[in-house]
């Protein structure tokens, strides 16, 4: 028996009816195609598949489409505004912090958030923000890096940032 | 262009794509008509199937066909090994597709369902109802050996997979008359390469051309389309392997494996292009799995730590059958590397393969080198300890000299080029060496324990002289070839054969182009990953790419540049004799303000308005690159640890390497290699391993059981670099995708057993969790209660 | 990865949840998801019908009455880390909440569910049974309070009845002890967490120590899983001090036997005694009087290795509750 959900996805609404047990990252990456998130397990360890939902991380593997019903979720795809990179993306780019690029979308959707509860971390602090993800190319080193350089040059420029906020403010982040 | 692009850290020209989501994994392609297949895999690890019942799963919902292996037989040939190392005696059993009648680990096939979603596929795995009737299961590879042990294979008696024997000088006159001999038993514990993408692959066949395509996440598309054609008997010419995006490898995406032979085995009797996708649980028993080694390994020396002879006996694991490369691994790539960065003039090496009743074993990262470094460096360690010396001495006494073009040691290997002396060096002067062992000391008086773990390694890469593949049996070459192609508008294409997944070649090749002719980096595009549009190559592994298919492009980059000049001397009416070409621009000697740039050269070569009588029109050169021989990187590394004696936890405190992978093409890249690489060696030293019971069942079969390294349980990794060239090969790389893994591993090792030698600790196993360290340090105390607490279970 | 096929029903109230049950058999409440759907996707756990009482917002209060703070049920974690309220009246339970699992865990993951869950190991659990916590349970005849004690009846198992909700948590403050900034002191650690990571554990109590301590200080240390980072054995102490002297202590362990207990032979054997580290170190060896032979274990830590380390954990927290290293 199917069910009828509405979610804003990276700022659009999406209707549609889904099987209960569709997890939120089949719909996503099935349904509507997002295929920038990832699935990397199956016991909610890796990270792959972190979005945000209504501004907070969750792994969308340990999420029922059905339990997304009403809410906002914001995916890798909706972090770049008007064809300008998040300041967190562009840090990865500049500091190395990707490898084969399957963690990265991941990363990405929790460093934003650490760095938004968060704006002046240290690198321990950034390590424990990054618990949720595993990445097995780059020993964590250039994230850590790239988390740290991102949260400087956001704090240096709140406004090329502007952007990014309203679109986590209107996902409710 | 006066940028010196060899050698820059620019950033990396793949990453826009990966860091927006926009990137295609396998998994994330999607075609027309396009089901899904899931694979009902054994739960048992040794039994006999007696009896299959499908005929509830194939009328379940959305089930278009269930298959087993009474349908697959006589179809599909066996995966066939593609190492079969020579004189050694390989029984190189048949590994059906789908299991019929035995069913040898958890995770071998059994059935598939195709459905039109994989929900559909996974119900009706669940429908399928199989009998089988358990064997008794050997998982230790030692004990797989033993008499008496169950058996694997009729074709394999005694379950030995082959028996390798390599020596050099006379080993065991050395260890006869050797003033010290220092022993040891090492476990190499089975290790789950978990790349973070699960494996995946879509079959699609046109029926009326007879033509497979087959999107697979592998390091090797080349060598894929080779076997896709042993096991499928779809002629070669009519295959296409396309590797798209790969998350990470680590060596498990080097094997062809059963599971997309199936996948080509459904969408060639369904007519419609069938997707697989493993879970990650599913990964954790049908991807290879890499080391699981039993080595009892010693050491002779004299009295004043001259090391004089190394020998080992070594069970290596093989799993149930034999993956694609894993003969070679612990014997080629392991059993000569005994020598390490050390003059030793006597070497023996006696390695068992064993098949036993787990997920088959390959390459993983370092791929038999690690296990070398680790087991020299562990006897290192014991030697300097038994003589009383300082770890550090022991190695300056033993380093080989430094030298430039060619060293040969004991096992017949000839090592490139090396300085080990000045990469251990300036490991030490990093760490202060002297300083942190007075610390230590100090710490030590207040009931703190650190350890400082010291290694130096040289390893084997850049795979490898296609001769010496030949004849150490590697069922292929080991050359690679690249075509540079230049437009008219001056951009450039370059089609390789080499497969990244995550290494940066797309940046790192396009600065080999853009160094050798002068154009910008960013108008140079890679082509990678598809067999129909790139020249063969045999593959990303070894630590091969960039040494032997970037001197495929160096030298298609010289072909073009050699004829640019011909082509210039033409347009400027000057002698070829007179041209001299600086940063992109070619000019008569003195007149460079008149000169051709490599566009303009491009522009006339694709129109061909004016050429040189003779000439071919094109800017567009292929090279073949087979290399002299293999590479040597080397490096020095250090560790410093922290133990906590209440309760055994390790806490790894400062990482240092100093890695000599040759002139660096990228340093960023190649320092993201090492953070890495160490951090992966990290695993095995204190967080990974594969357990198994008795019968064959995996317990650590998920990543809540199995530890993978954390951000918060890891230092940042400190680089340094000294650059020695290789001789030999066009560009004077090395290789340096595997140092952090083949050194960090030991070093740690080192280090933990350094912490805890003042409470008499010398030996643990791998591993090194909380409870085991705990257990080294009061196993005296404490066995009493140890028995106590079995009793009661 | 993929779960087997269920009925989905979204509870609009608590009394439609209750009725819910009540009407179908083999239904499970669906809170943030992270215990239930983690063993569905392994197909370990099949319920035909999944109620969602996720959107029941009544359950997501958190407030403070006198010397109580009632927590709703679906209060996630990451809400109780951050909540003022919290960390003012019973800092333990913020520092304790911060450490559960990863960001994303504690994103979606819930007081109640957690404590529904009952791992013999959860750091609720073994937080809450020392601060001798009660859970509020409805069903269709109205409401219950469970004391702590008598709420963990095994693994995996609660006194909450078959057709029962928990509605929320509530929890005795920490009284009040000059040194902090006016509120009672907890804090949590993990021995293969970040507090570790490199540096050994800072604490500062202003530079007063013990002498200058006084009221209840409440504190948790742990041994976490490398893999799943769930607590393998963790240690609670909430400690009564006046002039550097233990007036009272409560401590429970957790993920040694079947449910959290407290560890009333330590908490005797630390009443009177003036807090020096061989006090301290004393006391915990009594934590084997408080437990029968039937220690867990499992592939990552035996039986006899929880034995050893759980005193540790519990020392550790006496440690950093009276602001020395153990290092």
């Amino acid at each position: 028996m199917k069910v009828p959900i509405k979610v804003t996805v990276n700022g659009k609404v999406c209707e549609s009816e889904v099987e209960p047990r569709t997890l939120l990252v089949h719909f996503l990456r099935e349904e509507l195609g997002l295929t920038g998130t990832k699935i990397g397990c199956d016991t909610s360890q890796c990270g792959a598949c972190v979005v945000r939902l209504d501004g907070a991380t969750v792994k969308s593997c340990t999420c029922l489409a059905v339990q997304a019903d009403g809410m906002a979720v914001t995916t890798i795809e909706g972090l770049a505004q008007n064809g300008n990179l998040h300041p967190v993306q562009e840090a990865f780019w500049d500091n190395h912090g990707l490898q084969c690029g399957y963690c990265t979308a991941g990363m990405i959707m929790t460093v934003t958030e650490l760095l938004q509860r968060n704006p002046h971390p240290s690198a321990d602090e950034v390590r424990a923000g990054l618990e949720g993800n595993i990445c097995r190319c780059t020993g964590y080193h250039n994230i850590v890096k790239a988390t740290l350089a991102a949260a400087e040059t956001m704090a240096a420029a709140p406004a090329s940032t502007t952007a990014t906020t309203e679109a986590t403010e209107a996902t409710g982040g | 262009m006066t940028t010196r692009l060899f050698g820059s850290g620019i950033r990396r020209r793949e990453d826009p794509r990966l860091i927006t989501g926009q990137a295609a994994y396998t998994d994330d392609i999607k075609l027309t008509g396009l089901v899904h297949a899931a694979i009902l895999r054994s739960p048992h690890g040794h039994a006999r199937i007696t009896s299959i019942d499908t005929a509830a799963a194939a009328q379940a919902p959305g089930v278009l066909a269930v298959y087993t292996g009474a349908d697959t037989e006589g179809v599909l040939n066996p995966i066939p090994c593609a190492w079969v190392i020579p004189d050694s005696d390989v029984k190189a059993v048949a590994y059906p597709a789908i299991a019929k009648d035995v069913v040898r680990y958890v995770g071998d096939a059994v059935a598939v369902v195709v459905a039109e979603n994989r929900y559909q596929a996974e119900d009706a795995l669940e429908l399928i109802s199989v009998d089988y009737a358990p064997l008794p299961a050997v998982v230790n590879p030692e004990a797989a050996l033993q008499e008496g042990a169950p058996q694997l294979h009729e074709d394999a008696p005694g379950n030995q997979a082959f028996h390798w024997v390599a020596a050099g000088g006379d080993t065991d006159a050395a260890f006869d008359r050797a003033e010290v001999v220092v022993r040891d038993t090492i476990i190499q514990q089975k290790l789950i390469p978990n790349a973070m993408e699960p494996r995946s692959a879509i079959a699609s066949y046109l029926s009326s051309m007879g033509e497979l395509t087959i999107w697979n996440t592998s390091q090797n598309p080349h060598i894929a389309r080779f076997v896709t054609c042993l096991v499928t008997g779809v002629p070669e010419h009519k295959i296409r392997v396309i590797a798209p995006e790969v998350g990470g490898g680590f060596g498990s995406k080097i094997a062809v494996y059963p599971w997309e032979m199936i996948a080509a085995f459904c969408a060639m009797k369904l007519g419609r292009p069938v997707k697989w996708t493993e879970t990650r649980s599913e990964n954790f028993v049908a991807t290879t799995h890499g080391r699981d080694h039993v080595e009892y390994v010693e050491m002779a020396a004299t009295r004043e730590g001259r090391i004089t002879g190394v020998r080992s006996v070594v069970y290596a694991g093989m799993g149930a059958y034999l993956s694609t490369a894993a003969p070679g691994i612990p014997t080629i790539l392991h059993g000569l590397m005994y020598s390490g960065p050390y003059d030793i003039p006597n070497i023996k090496a006696d390695i068992y393969g064993c098949f036993t009743n787990t997920t088959p074993v390959e390459a993983y990262r370092g791929a038999g080198r690690p296990e070398a470094t680790f087991l020299l460096e562990r006897l290192v360690d014991l030697l300097a300890a038994e003589l009383n010396l300082d770890p550090v001495e022991v190695r300056r006494l033993n380093l080989i000299p430094k030298f430039d073009d060619g060293h040969d040691v004991a096992i017949g290997l000839t090592y490139d080029s090396g300085d080990y002396q000045r990469a251990l060096d300036m490991a030490l002067e990093h760490v202060n060496y002297g300083h942190l062992r007075h610390e230590q000391a100090h710490q030590r008086e207040h009931g703190h324990y650190t350890g400082i773990g010291v290694s130096c390694y040289s390893e084997i890469c850049g795979l490898g002289p296609s001769q010496v593949a030949g004849a150490v049996g590697f069922g292929g070459g080991l050359w690679e070839s690249a075509t540079v192609r230049f437009y008219a508008t001056g951009k450039v294409n370059v089609y390789v054969g080499t497969s990244p997944h995550g290494q940066g070649e797309e940046t790192t090749f396009a600065q080999i182009v853009a160094s050798e002719l002068g154009v910008p980096v960013d108008d140079v595009e890679l082509i990678h990953g598809d067999t129909d549009n790139t020249p063969m190559g045999w593959g990303t592994y070894g630590s091969r790419t960039t040494v032997v298919g970037g001197g495929a492009v160096a030298l298609s980059a010289r072909k073009i540049k050699d004829k640019a000049v011909t082509l210039a001397a033409h347009l400027l009416e000057a002698a070829e004799a007179d041209i001299e070409y600086a940063d992109g621009n070619f000019f008569v000697r003195g007149a460079p303000d008149q000169g051709k740039t490599i566009q303009d050269i491009a522009l006339m070569a694709n129109v061909a308005w004016n050429m040189p009588a003779g000439m071919e029109p094109g800017l567009e050169a292929t090279a073949f690159y087979d290399p002299p021989n293999f590479s040597y990187p080397f490096g020095a590394h250090v560790a410093v640890v922290s133990v906590d004696p209440d309760n055994g936890h390790i806490v790894l405190e400062r990482y240092v390497a100093v890695d000599d992978c040759g002139p660096q093409i990228n340093p960023m890249i190649v320092e993201g290699q090492v953070h890495g690489g160490v951090v992966q060696g990290a695993g095995q030293a204190l967080w990974e391993g594969a357990v198994y019971d008795d019968s064959g069942q995996l317990l650590t079969g998920t990543m809540l059981d199995y530890a993978l390294p954390r951000a918060h349980l890891v230092p940042d990794i400190e680089t340094l670099a000294t650059e020695t060239p290789s001789p030999h090969n066009p560009l004077g790389v090395k290789g340096i995708g595997e140092t952090g893994t083949i050194a960090s591993t030991v070093t740690i090792y080192n280090a933990v057993i350094d912490a805890l030698r003042p409470l008499g600790v010398t030996k643990l196993e791998m591993p090194l969790t909380p409870e085991r360290v705990w257990r080294a340090i009061h196993q005296q105390d404490h066995q009493q209660d140890q028995q106590q607490d079995q009793q009661q279970g | 990865m993929y779960t087997p096929e269920f009925d989905y029903h979204k509870a609009g109230s608590v009394a439609e949840a209750i009725a819910l049950l009540i009407s179908h058999d083999d239904a499970r409440l669906l809170a943030g998801g992270h215990s239930l759907l983690p063993l569905m996707r392994l197909r370990l756990a099949r319920p035909s019908t999944l109620i969602d009482i996720g959107g029941l917002g009544d359950l997501k209060s958190i407030s403070v009455h006198g010397d109580a703070i009632r927590i709703g049920a679906l209060t996630t974690h990451g809400e109780i880390a951050a909540s003022h309220d919290v960390r003012h009246a019973n800092s333990l339970l913020a520092e304790v909440a911060g450490g559960i699992g990863d960001p994303q865990v504690r994103n979606r993951g819930t007081i109640g569910g957690n404590i529904a869950h009952a791992d013999p190991a959860s750091d609720w659990g073994t937080v809450l049974t020392a601060l001798e916590a009660s859970v509020e349970v409805q069903g269709a005849n109205g409401s219950r309070t469970v004391a702590i004690g008598d709420f963990f009846q095994g693994p995996f198992a609660t006194a909450v009845g078959e057709n029962e909700i928990i509605t929320a948590v509530t929890v005795p403050t920490l009284t009040h002890h000059e040194h902090d900034t006016g509120h009672g002191h907890g804090h949590g650690h993990d021995e293969h967490g970040h507090d570790d990571h490199g540096h050994g554990h800072e604490h500062d109590h202003g530079g007063g120590g013990l002498a200058a301590l006084h009221g209840e200080v409440g504190e948790y240390a742990k041994m976490s899983h490398p893999a799943s980072f769930y607590p393998v054995v963790g240690g609670a102490v909430i400690v009564n001090v006046e002039n550097s002297r233990c007036v009272s202590a409560r401590v429970a362990v957790g993920g040694l036997v079947p449910t959290p207990v407290r560890a009333r032979a330590v908490e005797a054997a630390l009443t009177g005694q003036e807090l020096t580290a061989d006090n301290i170190a004393a006391a915990v060896n009594h934590l084997a009087d408080d437990l029968g032979a039937a220690i867990i274990g499992d592939v990552f830590a035996s039986a006899e290795y929880r034995r050893v380390v759980a005193p540790v954990e519990v020392k550790h927290a006496l440690f950093h509750a009276i602001g020395l290293a153990h290092h």
